[in-house]
């Protein structure tokens, strides 16, 4: 139930979005536009083409569970730490106070903060995977999500499995304070104890990955993987323009600026992310090469009962 | 030119008066001992009025003050055979983050620190403690150094933030930071770190992942500074002192929520109206820190150090449903 409520919720929102941008026009729901090239586009061909345009190619932005499902095989799944809640150790109120900032982001998102960690196998290789959910406070890094990814990286080192995490963040999460930034150390010496057990982490950049994710475990990958046109930095752009009182390059910041300077090893689309990241994998842990035809499918064909009764139960044990 | 905040004013002016009746004294002859008295318990009385209800944004003024000791001032007083050590290796030697070697009370340590300027002039060189990647690579540099030799590592954060410039983001800024966090966590000498002024976000953890942290009275720690928090959440820079006070950045406040371990008194008035004072106290403190470190096996100092951060953070958890 809750999962078809978020279903429909999500589709709204889209919906809602685009009439907006379009200055009312009315545009049926069953097409998004492409925010780049404003082209309609169908919701399941986008669907099925992993929320990427199909004109332009633009990598429209997707949710975690959707990030995952395309990620992963399918098969057995595990969801992590879905019941850690936030509180408010600060007290802070900006235009609402912290909690109903929370609760209402819990909502609007389907889950309990902006980060989804699950035990999953890509290319038949098991692996401990998390993915930001920006829609939650621009997924925003605070105890909860650093915590989460914690565990994340130390559950991969007990379980002798790589670690893979997708980040999609404006950076540390403001209402937490120094909290949050001290969330930065201890998901960096998480991973270094897994480093220390010679294991792999590919860290993959989404758009948006800056500031406090940005300037720790989201650059600190073995292997960094960004997809096309992301924007990631360690400053905001508005940031470094009023700092330094100068128009920026136009690419700057983007993956492919990154790459240009060295930054990233690879610029993947979307629709190659799983088989590059399962290639890699089974290269560094000396697993024989997976030929094509023998590749699992990913999850998105799914119904994915495993991830539906992870929201489900995370819902409903919310529910106050 | 003496910088004088606008609530240290009134103190200020009473210990001008007491100044020019000093003076008098000693011209004229005449005996104003009585009156001298009683305005410098007069000022006594105000200062601790002044200094013990001290607005979180006013201890970002005082954090931010020109004539509160910097890391190079601190270093000279409390060790000997300070010898700077230069550059990246990779290009660059960034001025706004110092690093080398010394002795404190005779055993030798590595000492990274972010470096102010006092004028505009020193400040163009120092970028005004805004360290670029390579101000970071460099202190890793030290910091590898130190681990080889066995010597303890003491940092000294005094940052608005690291520098937000072109040349950073293209050199890789973020990677810098992030890079200098893990890599401190897994060293196993003892690190020592103490926030002298400011402590800017990502810009001071890279030198502050340390099993021991303490700030100075008058410092603050934030994740963002109060103007930039402000100009996000109430599109207005001027509304730092809101933010000062909602993002708990002062040194009790870091203190109560587990950030760091102690806080250093700085003497009455600020550690900018007796910087002597304040660098003794540190002096002391550091002293002891690192007397308790000194008993622990390498391996040890790792595992403390993990351990400290390992806890810090507040949430909750929801009942799973049945």
């Amino acid at each position: 139930m809750a999962n078809q409520g978020r279903r429909w919720f999500e589709q709204r929102k889209e919906f809602v979005a685009h009439k907006r941008s379009e200055g009312g026009a009315e545009v049926p729901d069953l097409f998004t536009r492409c925010p780049a090239c404003h082209e309609p586009l169908f919701n399941e061909v986008l669907a099925a083409n992993g929320h990427v345009c199909t004109m332009c190619g633009h990598h429209l932005r997707i949710d975690a569970t959707t990030r995952i499902k395309l990620l992963c095989d399918a098969g057995p799944l595990e969801v992590h730490d879905d019941h850690l809640l936030s509180v408010d150790p600060l007290h802070f109120v900006d235009s609402k106070p912290y909690g109903q900032r929370v609760a209402a982001s819990r909502k609007k998102a389907g889950c309990n903060d902006a980060f989804l960690a699950v035990s999953s196998h890509i290319h038949q290789v098991p692996v401990e995977i998390g993915s930001f959910e920006f829609a939650f406070m621009g997924g925003s890094m605070g105890s909860v999500v650093g915590e989460t990814i914690t565990r994340l990286f130390e559950r991969a080192a007990e379980r002798e499995r790589p670690a893979i995490v997708v980040s999609a963040s404006g950076g540390a999460r403001m209402q937490e304070g120094v909290l949050s930034l001290m969330q930065m150390a201890k998901t960096c010496a998480a991973l270094a104890r897994l480093q220390d057990r010679g294991l792999p982490y590919i860290s993959v950049l989404t758009h948006p990955t800056t500031g406090g994710v940005a300037a720790s475990f989201a650059m600190l990958g073995d292997i960094i993987l960004a997809e096309p046109e992301a924007l990631i930095g360690f400053a905001g752009p508005r940031v470094i323009e009023q700092t330094i009182g100068q128009q920026l390059p136009d690419d700057f910041q983007t993956s492919e600026y990154l790459l240009d300077h060295g930054m990233v090893d690879r610029i993947v689309r979307r629709g190659d992310m799983r088989d590059e990241i399962g290639i890699l994998l089974r290269q560094f842990l000396g697993l024989p090469a997976l030929p094509r035809a023998q590749r699992p499918a990913n999850r998105a064909s799914d119904d994915d009962p495993a991830l539906r009764e992870g929201t489900d139960a995370k819902l409903e044990g919310s529910s106050p | 030119m003496d910088i004088v905040l606008d609530f240290e004013r009134p103190l200020l002016e009473l210990h001008k008066r007491i100044a020019q009746l000093r003076a008098l004294e000693g011209e004229d002859g005449v005996n104003l001992s009585a009156s001298i008295e009683q305005l410098e318990a007069q000022a006594l009385k105000l200062q601790e009025r002044i200094f013990t209800r001290l607005s979180p944004w006013q201890r970002t003024q005082l954090s931010r003050h020109p004539k509160r000791p910097y890391t190079l001032d601190y270093v000279k007083d409390l060790c000997t055979e300070w010898l700077e050590l230069h550059g990246d290796r990779a290009g660059h030697d960034d001025h706004a983050l110092i690093t080398g070697t010394a002795r404190f009370q005779g055993r030798p340590v590595a000492i990274l620190g972010h470096q102010k300027g006092r004028n505009t002039k020193e400040n163009l060189d120092r970028n005004f403690g805004m360290a670029r990647p390579e101000g970071y690579r460099k202190a890793l540099r030290i910091m590898h150094l130190a681990e080889r030799f066995s010597m303890p590592i003491l940092c000294f954060i005094d940052t608005p933030g690291a520098f937000p410039g072109i040349d950073a983001e293209e050199r890789g800024q973020a990677e810098a930071i992030a890079r200098n966090i893990l890599e401190m966590s897994r060293l196993t000498v003892p690190i020592f770190a103490v926030v002298i002024g400011e402590g800017g976000s990502g810009g001071a953890l890279a030198i502050g992942v340390a099993n021991r942290v303490v700030m100075m009275e008058n410092s603050v720690y934030s994740v963002i500074s109060p103007e930039g928090c402000a100009a996000i959440l109430w599109r207005d820079r001027a509304e730092g002192p809101r933010a000062a006070e909602a993002l708990k950045i002062t040194a009790k406040d870091c203190l109560s929520l587990g950030v760091i371990d102690e806080v250093v008194p700085e003497p009455a008035g600020g550690a900018h109206r007796h910087p002597e004072q304040a660098i003794r106290t540190l002096g002391e403190c550091l002293a002891r820190h690192l007397e308790q470190l000194r008993e622990l096996e390498p391996e040890e100092i790792r595992a403390d150090r993990y351990d400290r951060f390992r806890k810090l953070g507040a949430f909750t958890q929801i009942q799973a449903s049945a």
